[in-house]
């Protein structure tokens, strides 16, 4: 298929994966971070570690929108849900994360909340004008690439003056994220993961561009390549992290340059300002508090922000304390280091969002790389 | 002359309105309403002998083998679709369903629960597309049943069919009978039925030339079996796709699979549909594929039948049968990978059958 095959070319990932290996110093350890849970599908689903020398580590970050998302802010969701006038929309990875007492937007939908699978903030705009005499609620997840659609569809709410739709705002933001990874040591990890560079993430940087990670550059000296989603664009990425690693460089690389300019999507990030305020703190699932990492609606767009117009308060809910999915955020665990996986925690029953996402480490890891475990008896 | 003649009108509760009519309750009360349109709507289709008998039963002469026997219930949405419909589909699922024991199908039963209110001209339609694909298919509908339901509880139709076929003496095919070393082929291209289903979904609808892969398979099946009488497994790859369709004979079997990706059919359009809407064609429903397991000393000879027929025309050898006691089914990828293929977690698009 065109532009399509050429990006998962096994010849030519062949050359490439040669080359990884070829300039992999044997003595050092490349421990390479892909924020991005887009990313970390891909790796799984083409089998990229198999091509990879086993110096050269893939650590899975938190950027996956249904992983991170505290407990207490998806108990929010779900009450909201279960208001009698409520019309909840969700993106459909939601419906099946568990919250606190084994609850999730699915048994709400069971049990009469009017709970809809929407793929974009605009069909939940079209719910909204076809059912007039119902609070239509979007249930905003997601990083930078996700978060100018809400903007618009906010936009335009305003602008028909819709008075029944609002959203629930929980997008992020990816670099604040990545200085908390870099900065903060978690008081439970023994020691901070190392990471020496970072495979950057694609379309969040085709919003964001290539600027918004100079400082991790200059500040950190960690070398981060922002890399396309198809395997070519992460092999390629791998190549070009080794290659800095060894020559002592730091610097932002772009490997996928067919999608991501320096500055970004400036009209997406106009749209963006209008409608949304940076939060001065935000929980995130496994990593805590970081300060500045996530958006608001603003003061002048109140009437559309559903946790103003339906007063909700926070929440604090509590880990299942089986579950590794904090950890595994962090990349100070692997998956399959949880005691629970693939047991007690499958997709079919998950106790931690990192086994419900198909972009979670965990579900990656079941899903397609459960054949390289050693059998459980 | 001065005898009186019965008006015509009197047979009949009303005319039935093709055109703009609507199904009502009393067309599911057991009333002349209710004979009124099993006779114009279905007998009529379905025209066969033993149905016409119009007994509650149908009695059915057998010959010698095995019986096979099958049902399933289609609620797909929405109810007409590129490359068929529900009546179409509810003929050929069943039919398939008997042809992957190597039975011949040759009886149907069909059960239509209709929501008050459905358009007869629908109906009709509907009708006419099972009579079409049942004769096509050499299967007669001779036996039915008609329940009407209030406004608001059914989506529109659903049908159940039962069917029944004759499995010849001799052939043995059963999922349990993949053994390693076998090889495993498929049929044609994967993912078509899901991928037209969805192309039409409300909120979702995008424009694409893909058609459903709806088909009857007893034919193919019989030149396969022609050609191999032998065969291991054969498995028609409907909701959960090839996927879930290999994971449940590695189960059943207690082997391992190993897939080539780069051997994998997939039409152009399929895999821009799955590629937009991050879906995998392994997942994706077909309605007119089969999977077949046979010794790799068969599997040329098995896939020159297929390809000689209309429908295995893109058949091909996609993987082999290994020893696994983890019962997995794994896949070299044409990136030079190897990854598990799992099952399908929830459900990937709701009502496709």
């Amino acid at each position: 298929m065109k532009y399509i095959d050429e990006f998962r070319d096994g010849a030519a990932a062949r050359a490439v994966a040669a080359r990884i290996a070829a300039e992999a110093v044997p003595a050092r350890e490349y421990r390479l971070m892909e924020f991005c849970g887009g990313h970390t599908h891909a790796i799984f689903r083409y089998g990229i570690p198999d091509l990879l020398p086993p110096n050269v580590r893939m650590i899975h970050g938190p950027g996956c929108p249904v992983c991170v998302l505290p407990i207490g802010r998806l108990d929010l969701a779900i009450d909201l849900a279960l208001r009698p006038k409520v019309t909840l929309c969700t993106y459909g990875d939601m419906m099946r994360v568990p919250g606190s007492r084994k609850r999730s937007l699915l048994r709400a939908k069971a049990e009469g909340a009017d709970v809809r699978i929407v793929y974009s903030a605009t069909d939940a705009l079209r719910l909204a004008r076809e059912l007039p005499d119902r609070e239509v609620v979007f249930f905003a997840i997601g990083f930078e690439t996700t978060t100018p659609p809400t903007a618009v569809a906010v936009q335009i709410a305003a602008a028909e003056g819709l008075r029944n739709f609002s959203v629930y705002c929980n997008h992020v933001l990816t670099p604040p994220a990545l200085v908390h990874l870099l900065e903060t040591a978690n008081p439970e990890d023994p020691e901070p993961v190392r990471i020496d560079g970072f495979v950057g993430p694609a379309h969040v940087s085709v919003v964001i561009g290539t600027d918004a990670y100079q400082r991790f550059a200059e500040h950190y000296r960690k070398p981060v390549v922002i890399a396309g989603f198809e395997p070519l664009d992460v092999l390629q990425s791998i190549l070009m992290l080794v290659r800095q690693i060894n020559d002592g460089r730091a610097t932002i690389e772009n490997e996928y340059s067919r999608a991501v300019v320096p500055a970004g999507n400036l009209r997406a990030q106009e749209i963006v300002g209008d409608v949304l305020q940076v939060r001065e703190t935000f929980e995130w699932r496994g990593l805590g508090e970081v300060p500045f990492s996530a958006l608001r609606l603003r003061g002048k767009y109140a009437a559309f922000d559903a946790e103003h117009r339906f007063a909700v308060a926070p929440v604090k809910a509590r880990e299942n304390k089986a579950c590794e999915c904090p950890a595994i955020l962090r990349g100070v665990k692997r998956p399959t280091d949880c005691g629970i996986f693939g047991t007690v925690c499958t997709p079919e029953n998950p106790m931690g969002s990192c086994m419900v996402s198909a972009e979670g480490a965990c579900a990656a890891y079941y899903t397609y790389g459960r054949h390289k475990q050693p059998a459980v008896a | 002359m001065d005898t009186i003649e019965p008006k015509g009108r009197s047979m009949k509760a009303r005319t039935l309105d093709f055109a703009r009519g609507r199904v009502d309750m009393s067309h599911g009360g057991g009333g002349r309403a209710m004979a009124q349109l099993i006779d114009e709507v279905f007998r009529s289709a379905f025209d066969n002998p033993v149905l016409d008998r119009g007994d509650d039963q149908a009695l059915l002469d057998v010959g010698a083998g095995r019986i096979a026997f099958s049902t399933d219930s289609y609620v797909i949405s929405p109810l007409f679709f590129p490359g068929g419909d529900i009546g179409s589909l509810a003929v050929h699922g069943t039919v398939n369903d008997l042809a992957m024991a190597g039975a011949v199908p040759q009886w149907l039963s069909s059960a239509f629960i209709i929501e008050e209110g459905f358009l007869l001209a629908d109906l009709k339609r509907i009708a006419d597309s099972m009579a079409s694909a049942a004769r096509a298919a050499g299967v007669a509908i001779v036996t039915g049943d008609t329940k009407v339901v209030e406004r608001g509880k059914g989506d529109g139709v659903f049908i159940n069919t039962a069917g029944i076929g004759v499995v010849p003496p001799g052939v043995d095919i059963h999922p349990r009978r993949a053994r390693p070393g076998d090889a495993i082929l498929v049929s044609g291209t994967i993912g078509d039925h899901g991928v037209a289903i969805l192309s039409h979904r409300q909120g979702l609808a995008f424009e694409t030339d893909i058609v459903s892969d709806s088909a009857p398979l007893h034919g193919l099946v019989a030149a396969m079996l022609t050609a191999a009488p032998d065969l291991h497994v054969l498995r028609d790859p409907t909701r959960g796709g090839v996927a879930a369709t290999l994971n449940e004979i590695a189960q059943a079997a207690g082997v391992g699979m190993r897939l080539n990706e780069s051997a994998l059919p997939v039409r152009t359009q399929v895999r821009g549909a799955c590629e937009l809407l991050g879906l995998d064609p392994l997942n994706v429903a077909n309605e007119g594929k089969l999977l077949a397991i046979c010794a790799a000393a068969d599997a040329d000879r098995v896939l020159a039948a297929m390809r000689a027929h209309a429908f295995g025309r893109d058949a091909a050898i996609i993987g082999s049968v290994v020893e696994d006691p983890s019962r997995f089914v794994a896949m070299d990828t044409v990136f030079g990978g190897r990854r598990m293929v799992d099952w399908l977690t929830g459900e990937q698009l709701p009502r496709i059958c």
